[in-house]
């Protein structure tokens, strides 16, 4: 077989029919194609792709596994520091990630390492075996977990591993974070991929307690000091929305991206009225924002009938902080691409509902602190979009009912929890923090690194104090 | 699950549950509130803590069949349960001993003033009640009102009882007659509300009313609550539901408030096309 610069193409569903339904858009390599992908790799000594990978997975090694035909042991090596292998490979930013590194990419195309993590997950998944309960040692201590996203699954896995009980504190109905109420199903499939994860934890032995609000049905110093918490994790991540500040926000149409993703992901808006959550999509649909959130609020809307979506971003295309994959999946599906254009007010009709987005047209100026070359308005470039409604997806920031209710919880100025970068450890002793609350919006492998390190930080914290060695 | 234990209907479609929730029951206060689901399918439903029992582990909702969900609630009966209840959210009412205050509720919302006017009258104040409704059938909490204020107004539009006419006339009467009002806590309609604001803005008196938008997640996560407040827009599931009733933007309120009335109507349609009013969405 001869060498290949370009990656394997991974099977998708159709763009014109994928665009009308909410099935997941990729369905994932083959065996063949798994095998003649792995083959593309040097397994390269020094390995340069690892370094490039946020808990650096032993990429060569799993990779080697699935030329040998064991997807099960492929997958133990990845479970090694990454124990959502199946969503990781699905959602990870892999071209600014492993395979940026990738000592193919310099000639063509980095080998799919996002896509063979994928394989191997799904694969072992299918396997019993992989999944069996397993009983660990009680060690007698309690941990609380608040928040069951990336960041606090993965700490309440280690965690439960290590002996220690664990409670996972939820405020929605339903456990995953982000996972759950924002990625959209076309994907990440959630009962096949992200409910099967959670039900592996609770095989381990971890309580999910789902409808409990930290701040609100408890506080983090009642759970310590009258329910017999050791340590706590917060990984209660960045869900609250920003909004533009501009004129006509409060009009009828409008949505933050959170809401607009949560009614269709989270309550199953799309299958209305089978289900109780209406939603308002209407025939043209503008999302303002370039990430990830941006572009699955649009491809949402494309699905819910919208006729046209469009992204409206200030910045150009090079920019887009959205993962590759998705602007590409995008654009095939027909999402419209208003690139170097900001919205300067939302305009409403007589009866309170968005008519239109009053925009103005952007060129890159200087480069500013981010190192992007700054957008500025181009004079007497406004123009009117017609959109009947218009989604925010300009980011999120911390929830603060957490902070504001627990005594001596240090945050930053933007209201962040401040932790460790190594240990998650906080101003308040036996409290550890890590994902999006502490590092603002930023990926589920890394949310999932932080869960990680603070799980090893609290079981050394928990161990002083069990051998009375604390200060 | 969250059991049902007491159900009774207070008027005609309006029901009263006292469901066990001992962690909500621990914690709940005065002007807060919680999100209710169905079953599976359902919506969440934001509701009043209408009244709570720590020692029991209770709170009571009481609410209006006015919608699907609500609608298919009050097919419920004791013994049943709820899916999901969680609580308790927004922020509790400002209790501390003003002096003379009013509570005014209307419709429904006499359940919310209830549990706040009896915080006002346990911390010391002199609280005078004003509960209003179209007619005397659809009247409720009445006994349980008079037993917290020290003086009790009954209101209804038709005239079936108390007086003829909106509960901002007796207001009116109260300020006319010189009483030394410290503060108005208002709950009911909107447009209720803000005709208490408007009585009460030229005299300056405080005026707190508790706003309902439409509500997802009541944590702050969504921003669909939003409301205009003076010069800020406030997610009314954490900032509030409590506001400063001269500044709150009540036309803004009510027209948010119809964003998913096409949808609705559709919904109710859909519910009453099946047999005995209740469709397969709500089954359970
Ligand atoms: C629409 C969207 C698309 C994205 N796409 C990608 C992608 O493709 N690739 C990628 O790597 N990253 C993506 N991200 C970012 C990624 O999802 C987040 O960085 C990651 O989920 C953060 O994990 P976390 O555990 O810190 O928090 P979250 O996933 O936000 O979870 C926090 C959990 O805590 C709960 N909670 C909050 N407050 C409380 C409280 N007071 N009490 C109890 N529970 C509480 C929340 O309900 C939530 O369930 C995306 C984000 C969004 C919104
Ligand atoms: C903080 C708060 C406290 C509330 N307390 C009470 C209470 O104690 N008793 C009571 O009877 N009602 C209360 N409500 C209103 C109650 O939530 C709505 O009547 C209910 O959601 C209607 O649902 P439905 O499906 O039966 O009707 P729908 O057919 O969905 O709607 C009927 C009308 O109710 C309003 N509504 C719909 N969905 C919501 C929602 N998610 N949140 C708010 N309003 C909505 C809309 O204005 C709509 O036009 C409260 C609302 C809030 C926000
Ligand atoms: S976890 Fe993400 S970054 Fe790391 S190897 Fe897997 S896909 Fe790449
Ligand atoms: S750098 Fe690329 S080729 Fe080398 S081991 Fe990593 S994945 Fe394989
Ligand atoms: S209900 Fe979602 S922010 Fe208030």
């Amino acid at each position: 077989m001869s060498f290949s610069l370009t990656k394997h193409k991974m099977p998708e569903q159709d763009p014109q029919v994928r665009a009308k339904n909410f099935n997941e858009v990729t369905l994932g390599y083959s065996a063949e194609d798994a095998l003649n992908e792995a083959k593309r790799c040097l397994n390269c000594k020094h390995a340069p792709c690892r370094q490039g990978c946020p808990v650096q997975v032993n990429i060569p090694a799993f990779i080697k596994q699935i030329k040998e035909g064991d997807a099960g042991a492929a997958i133990a090596t990845i479970k090694e520091v990454n124990s959502l292998p199946a969503v990781c490979g699905r959602v990870c930013p892999q071209e600014e990630q492993c395979e940026k590194y990738c000592v193919l990419a310099k000639k063509g195309e980095a080998v799919g390492i996002g896509r063979l993590e994928r394989y191997a997950a799904d694969r072992a998944g299918n396997n019993v075996q992989a999944i069996r309960p397993v009983a660990y040692p009680d060690k007698g201590q309690k941990v609380a977990v608040i928040g069951s996203g990336p960041a606090g699954l993965t700490a309440a896995g280690d965690l439960a591993k290590l002996g220690y009980k664990v409670t996972v504190f939820e405020a929605l109905h339903a456990p995953g974070g982000v996972l759950v109420y924002g990625i959209p199903e076309f994907r990440l499939p959630k009962d096949a991929v992200v409910k099967a994860e959670i039900d592996n934890l609770r095989k381990i032995g971890v309580e999910i307690i789902v409808n409990a609000v930290a701040g609100k049905t408890f506080t983090i110093d009642e759970l310590m000091e009258e329910e017999g918490y050791q340590a706590v994790f917060i990984a209660t991540g960045a869900g609250l929305p920003y909004f533009m500040g501009i004129p006509g926000e409060n009009l009828n149409g409008v949505y933050a991206a959170n809401e607009f993703l949560t009614r269709c992901n989270l309550m199953k808006a799309y299958k209305f009225p089978a289900c109780g959550t209406p939603i308002h999509v209407g025939k043209r649909v503008a999302v303002v924002g370039g990430g990830n959130v941006a572009m699955d609020a649009a491809r949402t809307a494309l699905r819910l009938g919208a006729d046209h979506a469009y992204i409206v971003y200030r910045r150009s295309e090079a920019e887009l902080p959205a993962r590759q994959e998705e602007v590409h999946h995008a654009k095939e599906e027909g999402i419209e691409f208003q690139l170097l254009t900001n919205p300067v007010a939302i305009l409403g009709n007589e009866q309170g509902w968005v008519r239109a987005l009053q925009c103005v047209r952007m060129e890159l100026g200087e480069p500013d602190a981010s190192g992007r070359r700054r957008p500025v308005e181009v004079k007497g470039s406004e123009f009117e979009l017609e959109v009947d409604t218009a989604v925010i997806a300009i980011g999120q920031g911390p929830n603060p009912l957490v902070q504001s209710t627990t005594k001596g919880l240090e945050t930053n100025k933007k209201g962040n929890i401040i932790a460790d970068p190594e240990t998650g450890a906080t101003s308040k002793a036996g409290v550890f923090a890590g994902g999006d609350i502490v590092t603002g919006a930023a990926t589920v492998i890394l949310a999932m690194g932080a869960g990680k390190k603070a799980a090893a930080a609290i079981d050394q914290y928990l161990t002083a104090k069990r051998t009375g060695q604390t200060e | 699950m969250y059991k049902i234990l007491v159900k009774k209907e207070l008027a005609p479609s309006v029901q009263l549950f006292e469901l066990s929730a001992p962690r909500i029951a621990r914690k709940a206060q005065p002007g807060q509130f919680v999100i209710v689901r169905l079953n599976e399918e359902g919506e969440r439903v934001p509701l009043t803590i209408a009244d709570f029992d720590r020692a029991k582990g209770t709170v009571t909702i009481i609410f209006q069949e006015v919608g699907a969900s609500t609608k298919a609630m009050g097919l419920l009966n004791e013994g049943d349960a709820l899916l999901d209840v969680v609580g308790p959210l927004g922020k509790p009412t400002h209790i501390e001993n003003f002096g003379t205050v009013v509570c005014i509720g209307g419709g429904i919302g006499i359940a919310p003033v209830y549990p706040i006017a009896r915080g006002l009258k346990q911390a010391g104040n002199k609280v005078i009640s004003i509960i209003g409704a179209r007619s005397k059938d659809i009247l409720i909490l009445e006994d349980e009102m008079k037993a917290v204020s020290d003086q009790l107004l009954v209101t209804t539009d038709d005239g079936s009882k108390g007086q003829q006419g909106f509960v901002t006339d007796q207001l009116k009467q109260l300020i006319d007659a010189g009483v030394n009002i410290a503060l108005v806590v208002a709950i009911g309609p909107v447009i209720m509300m803000r005709s208490v604001a408007e009585v009460t803005r030229p005299y300056a008196i405080e005026t707190v009313v508790s706003l309902n938008p439409i509500m997802v997640d009541g944590t702050g996560m969504c921003g669909g609550c939003r409301v205009q407040v003076g010069a800020e827009s406030k997610f009314a599931c954490v900032d509030g539901p409590e506001f400063d009733a001269h500044q709150v933007d009540f036309a803004g309120l009510m027209a948010r408030q119809k964003m998913y009335l096409p949808q609705e109507k559709h919904h109710q349609q859909h519910c009453s096309d099946q047999q005995g009013g209740s469709c397969k969405c709500h089954s359970h």
